[in-house]
């Protein structure tokens, strides 16, 4: 059975994995695919875990949130990601695809900023990894343009109406970041204690930084 | 194209579903799916628009309803297809029945963290002076080609400002369709809500995408 042919309507998503038949039927065929793909010589397997392995353990949202709280305790660099955030995010080795054009958008009390793909599924990898399924669905791609503030409440973001939200909906090969603001009550703290308030979703524009009490 | 991914705008899909510590992949299969469309970019048959557009055609119906690894790893299918790189039953029966065809040298495991880091720049060395400038008002072109374009349908034929010019960048609907990379100017462009959504739009809120000067006229 051709994959094409397995994407009947019962699977409503990435999130309704309970019909085991049709997995078990997609997970024999990529099995298949990469056995033969192997054997004709087109890739290597060995490739293939040494990406997996890459953005499961060393490309994350990590990456961003050193980047968010550098910028908010190094004034130079919020000065250098202000003017040039390409170059200054690669200046701390975060050079790797789908973040060779960046764009650092900076939240404060009047704007917010929310990043959205409504075509595909752009998302600065090299600073945050590989895209949440919810960033990839139709219902985010379709509603984040048309009611931000719906989306956001979702999430449990209830912005006040005096905060412009402004939504990137990146068309182009530049991917957007989100520099969230600093959250108060954290004078004095260093970069990685910081950066531990940095949360991806803060970086998207669903949530704001974590305040000092909300961590464990 | 007008299909199934150009989602901006449409009513109707349902709640976002946010899942609490969502793992980075769901199945096995979506690992070696991603990993695998990734590593065949090296056989440098198809660049990132013609992938792209492979993954729109698709009935709308099912492109908003399949998984996305599994749109990923069809739509590799398919241009494998095309290129007579691989067949379906080569992939029915796990078997090698036809000869590899000539395509560039696989990636190499050692390879990866190499070619990751050094990634695919978009931008092109300037031909020529970008025609508008940060603050002027324009309007996008009213276009629906059946191949692929970067315009989602909510924005075409609407007023919007020049916000920043981003430099000299491959133009994907060209680059898709076969036509080398045709690199045009690249401007962020801001909507006002209420230009996008008339009266379902409010007076505060706006939307910037990233816009190549063949979508963008003067604003009469």
């Amino acid at each position: 059975m051709s994959l094409e042919k397995n994407s009947s309507s019962h699977d409503h998503g990435h999130s309704h994995h309970h019909d085991h038949s049709h997995l078990t039927d997609i997970d024999a065929r990529v099995r298949a695919l990469e056995t033969v793909l192997s054997a004709k010589g087109y890739i290597d397997s060995d490739a293939v875990d040494e990406i997996v392995q890459t953005y499961t353990t060393k490309i994350g949202p990590q990456n961003g949130a050193h980047v968010v709280a550098k910028s908010w305790c190094d004034p130079e660099f919020r000065e250098w990601i202000e003017s040039d955030s390409t170059a200054a995010i690669h200046s701390l080795g975060y050079t790797s695809r789908q973040g060779e054009h960046i764009e650092a958008v900076f939240n404060s009390d009047t704007q917010h900023h929310l990043i959205v793909c409504t075509l595909c599924s752009c998302y600065p990898w090299s600073v945050l990894g590989l895209p949440p399924a919810w960033y990839k669905s139709p219902p985010y791609r379709s509603r984040a343009v048309f009611d931000p503030r719906g989306v956001l409440e979702e999430f449990g973001l209830v912005l006040p109406p005096t905060t412009r939200i402004e939504v990137h909906d990146s068309t182009s090969e530049v991917r957007y970041l989100v520099i969230p603001q600093r959250p108060a009550g954290t004078e004095g703290w260093t970069e990685s204690e910081l950066s531990r308030l940095v949360t991806r979703d803060s970086m998207i524009g669903t949530a704001l930084a974590s305040a000092p009490g909300d961590r464990p | 194209m007008n299909g199934g991914a150009d989602l901006g705008g449409m009513m109707g899909l349902g709640p976002i579903a946010i899942e609490k510590d969502e793992p980075l992949f769901h199945a096995d299969w979506e690992k070696r799916a991603f990993g695998m469309t990734i590593a065949l970019g090296a056989c440098g048959q198809w660049n990132i628009d013609t992938s792209r557009y492979t993954r729109e055609n698709m009935h709308p119906a099912d492109y908003m309803l399949t998984p996305y690894y599994k749109i990923w790893i069809d739509a590799a299918v398919r241009m494998m297809k095309q290129r007579s790189m691989i067949s379906e039953t080569e992939i029915e029966t796990g078997n090698v029945i036809d000869a590899p065809a000539a395509v560039k040298p696989k990636l190499k495991a050692s390879d990866v963290e190499t070619v990751l880091s050094a990634g695919g720049p978009a931008d092109r060395p300037a031909q020529g002076h970008p025609a508008w400038q940060v603050g002027d008002r324009i309007k996008t072109i009213n276009n629906h080609p059946r191949t692929h374009t970067r315009l989602p349908r909510y924005a075409r034929d609407k007023a919007g400002e020049i916000t920043k010019v981003h430099g000299f960048h491959v133009f994907p609907d060209s680059n898709a369709s076969g036509l080398g990379e045709d690199p045009h100017w690249l401007y962020q462009v801001t909507f006002t809500s209420r230009d996008l959504w008339g009266e379902q739009g409010n007076a505060a809120d706006t939307v910037s995408l990233d816009l190549w000067e063949p979508y963008l006229k003067a604003l009469q």
